[in-house]
């Protein structure tokens, strides 16, 4: 349809958007002076249009200064963070180019001390605590609960995860490549997004899509490169990769919406998950109950509901202790 | 009603229909180069109503501006499409369709802050955080980036206009 020549054109609204923005700034930066003000409200009120297009650009501005939030220090984040399992197209993008490491390490420390360098950044969480901190590079960390990652301070691709587990949306640059080491390994991103936990002597790498390699620091091994639906542990002797489905990989990620997926999980390994990020800790101590399967998605933080769930579902008995609570047959 | 409040209710009721505003046109209109030329258009109609009273709820009003805009352009046009008209007729539809509603924007922001800024060219994108994050000089980003202050100034430029488009107008990043 070839109409546009008969009536009259519309302004161009990508020349006076562009000129909103230059407009906008030029204030930012600062030494307006009164004739600048002048032009500028000149152009203001020449027409709506102007009006208009200002006030989207500097609204869209603004709505910036929210990034902010990404700084170290800020957990706003975290309170606004977006339940990607709700968005079947989020979800895609989230598993499409992950890297999942899962480090245990409590001997983790042991290996860094000599050689963190002496400018490097810290960060924590407690128990049940998420952060996510925004490097300058546009690459994000997100922070689990309880843990431990130290960020070179004169090379910002490199990190230390001391404790715990974080998630990485690495801004790719391939002479450049973003370096994580846990556990006595180094993980290498050769893609773009991946994610790492530690609990006690060994170290997960899982990975959704892109590439990495993994290899231990310090020994003369070959590195393994980990594609898609690879799942790798490793110890300090040995370092094993199967294959898992990949939605599998992502329900592993649930703690960055703040709920734990279970599926087919024993009831013993649910609750130590439960136990990472809360103080009131499960015990199952008779082995029967401790095999039961549970399916599920639960609020991480949410111990009581967990409990009310196995109680009417499994019909096991829960004894609350205050800062414990027995689940038994 | 001053300009500032104008400007308020605009920022507050008016820019977030914008992606439900961008879609319906995208259906409505064939020409694809003219898309944001109309937008322009129906918040210009939208604001000289609104300087005289308020329309209350914004949506119904924002998307009845937008039908009214396009019939007045085809019989400019004289050119009748006939998806055009079709289209024209299913409008209805795109009014009553819910909005997101505010509390879900409102966790999504952030998420879609990043996605805006994935969106961004790198080194505008880094000057953006650089700006917005770690909260430096034009000076001091210039020092960061190994560049002149004009081309940093050259980087943020591009980068408000980019941003709002994708925050305004294309929130989940292209994909709709």
């Amino acid at each position: 349809m070839s109409a546009t020549q008969s009536g009259s054109p519309l302004p161009d609204a990508r020349i006076i958007g562009e000129q909103a923005a230059a407009w906008l700034e030029r204030r930012e930066r600062g030494g307006f002076t009164e004739e600048d003000n002048t032009a500028f409200e000149a152009w203001l009120a020449e027409s709506a249009a102007h009006q208009t297009a200002y006030w989207r650009v500097r609204a869209a501005w603004e709505r910036a200064n929210r990034l902010s939030a990404f700084g170290p220090q800020s957990d706003v984040l975290r309170k606004t963070r977006a339940p990607e399992k709700s968005s079947a197209q989020l979800f895609r993008r989230v598993a499409a180019a992950m890297v999942a490491v899962v480090a245990l390490g409590a001997g983790a420390a042991f290996y860094f001390s000599q050689s963190a360098p002496p400018a490097d950044l810290t960060y924590a969480t407690t128990v049940g605590g998420k952060k996510a901190i925004m490097l300058t590079d546009g690459s994000r960390i997100e922070l689990n609960t309880d843990t431990i990652l130290r960020l070179d301070g004169a090379n910002r691709r490199k990190v230390w995860l001391d404790k715990g587990e974080a998630y990485f949306d690495i801004h790719h640059n391939a002479s450049h490549p973003f370096v994580v080491i846990a556990n006595g390994h180094r993980v290498t991103d050769l893609g773009t997004k991946f994610f790492i936990r530690e609990d006690a002597d060994r170290l997960e790498v899982a990975l959704i899509e892109g590439r990495a390699s993994l290899e231990s620091v310090g020994k003369k091994s070959k590195p393994q490169i980990l594609t898609p639906g690879h799942f790798a542990v490793a110890t300090a002797s040995l370092t094993s990769v199967t294959a898992k489905p990949v939605a599998t990989l992502a329900n592993d990620l649930s703690w960055r919406n703040g709920t734990l997926i279970f599926r087919g999980m024993t009831l013993a390994d649910a609750a130590s998950e439960f136990n990472r990020y809360n103080r009131k800790k499960l015990l199952v101590n008779d082995p029967k109950v401790a095999r039961l399967k549970i399916d599920g998605t639960f609020p991480a933080n949410n111990v009581e509901a967990f409990l009310d769930a196995v109680q009417s579902a499994l019909k096991v008995r829960v004894e609350d202790r205050g800062s414990e609570a027995v689940i038994s047959h | 009603m001053t300009t500032p409040q104008l400007e308020g209710w605009f920022v507050r009721e008016v820019l977030p229909l914008e992606a439900a505003l961008m879609q319906f046109l995208r259906q409505s209109w064939p020409n694809k180069s003219e898309l944001d030329d109309l937008r322009q258009e129906v918040y210009v109609r939208v604001c000289e109503a609104a300087r005289k009273e308020i329309p209350y709820p914004a949506k119904p009003f924002v998307f009845a501006v937008a039908r009214n805009l396009l019939v007045d352009r085809v019989r400019r046009e004289h050119v009748v499409s006939i998806e055009t008209v079709s289209d024209l007729d299913a409008l209805g539809v795109a009014v009553e369709e819910p909005g997101p509603d505010r509390n879900a924007m409102a966790r999504q922001e952030l998420r879609r802050l990043q996605a805006a800024l994935d969106q961004l060219p790198p080194r505008a994108r880094q000057a953006v955080l650089l700006r917005k994050i770690e909260g430096l000089s034009y000076r001091e980003i210039a020092v960061r980036m190994g560049i002149g202050e004009d081309t940093v100034s050259e980087h943020l430029s591009k980068a408000m206009y980019a941003l709002a488009d994708t925050l305004y107008g294309d929130p989940l990043g292209g994909k709709s």
